[in-house]
């Protein structure tokens, strides 16, 4: 009954094709498989969010060039969120660059994290440096969550096209945004920002690659909030520390207690 | 609003945001690629960079969702952590099903913004 359910659901929503069958396939096979899996559900949440920060630069008086400007070239909407808040209260530009540089931070360990599973004996440094723009919290979930049906020798291929379609995706949103006068109901702007949330949370917990992900994500949660007021500006990266940590000494705590795998 | 409006230069926005928003940016994904070269897949460190990297990201959630911007500001705390803990409880019984989560805790949230506008 319940295998039944989730066939018939599984139908509705396809997930990407799983072809473990066929081991490699061409790498420009392998690009138009991410930029597929970038045009959807997640790729449409960020649009939402994307709607979200082209109505605040057109209200801080960007223009569409710069607006686009910075989303392609910093790709990461908390740092532009930042930056957009200091450029509208006047800041100077070293202070803007200390502000945008405390929440790029996370990106850091996000970047360690993904690239020895993109990396394979005979992956060209440069690939990696050049990819590494891309990665930013939707780009990040989806690929730790698709990686596995993807042969690793096809992984950078197949997260360029994550990366550049979520990229370029998300600039002709802010064209449309620009195009368009009308603000939205507040209801629906309300709905529309609060997918962010929803979606990070539900995918991160999908991708999570041990239970030990699953206890720095509740940890997280709750301490980011706690922190923020306390530690304006290193909050998340103190949460991110303390929990990090925390669920790491689980981790090895109950790997040695089932006879340290 | 000196940066926006006035007297500079059409090219100057660009130069700030490329030194102020790119550089401080990627100089960090970069540092990750020079960090993350040299760790082994299967090691140990990993596992404690992906945590600190999993709870970061779950500290920006928890931080969209308690300390919003925008819209989102207008409605009482409790309807934004009761709407995602709707959406999660409903994701989890659904089988890690992402869509029925997410129409679940949008559902939630509407229903909460109307009863508490009353």
């Amino acid at each position: 009954m319940r295998e039944c359910y989730a066939r018939i659901m599984s139908s509705a929503f396809p997930r990407e094709p799983v072809q473990t069958d066929e081991p490699t396939g061409s790498a420009g096979r392998w690009f138009l498989r991410g930029a597929r899996t970038a045009l959807s559900l997640p790729g449409l949440i960020l649009c939402g969010a994307f709607i979200g920060f082209g109505a605040i630069a057109r209200d801080t008086g960007l223009s569409l060039a710069e607006a686009m400007f910075m989303t392609a070239i910093i790709w990461a909407l908390p740092a532009q969120i930042v930056l957009l808040g200091a450029m509208a209260s006047g800041a100077s530009l070293p202070a803007a660059a200390i502000a945008v540089t405390l929440t790029s931070v996370r990106l850091m360990p996000m970047v360690v994290a993904i690239v020895p599973e993109m990396r394979t004996g005979r992956t060209r440094r440069w690939v990696l440096y050049l990819l590494s723009h891309f990665v930013a919290v939707t780009s990040w979930v989806l690929a730790m969550e698709r990686f596995r049906d993807v042969p690793r020798e096809r992984r950078t291929a197949f997260y360029g096209g994550i990366g550049s379609t979520l990229i370029a995706a998300m600039l002709v949103v802010l064209v449309i945004v620009y195009g368009t006068a009308a603000a939205l109901p507040p209801l629906a702007a309300a709905a529309l920002v609060f997918l962010t949330p929803a979606y990070f949370l539900f995918s991160l917990w999908s991708s999570a690659r041990e239970r030990a992900s699953h206890g720095a994500m509740l940890g997280g949660m709750a301490l980011g909030p706690v922190l923020h007021p306390v530690l304006p500006g290193f909050d998340l990266l103190a949460a991110g520390l303390i929990a990090g940590f925390a669920a790491f000494a689980f981790h090895v705590l109950t790997s040695r207690a089932e006879g340290g795998r | 609003m000196t940066m926006l409006q006035g007297d500079n230069a059409w090219w100057w926005p660009f130069v700030f945001i490329a030194l102020a928003g790119w550089l401080p940016t990627d100089l960090w994904r970069w540092a990750g690629v020079a960090l993350g070269g040299r760790l082994d897949e299967t090691s140990r460190w990993l596992v404690l960079v992906r945590c600190i990297a999993t709870a970061l990201v779950a500290a920006v959630i928890g931080n969209l969702v308690v300390h919003p911007q925008g819209p989102l500001a207008t409605l009482p705390v409790a309807v934004r952590i009761g709407a995602l803990a709707a959406g999660f409880a409903v994701y989890l019984a659904t089988g890690k099903r992402m869509i029925f989560g997410i129409l679940a805790a949008e559902a939630a949230l509407v229903m909460g913004m109307v009863a508490t506008a009353t």
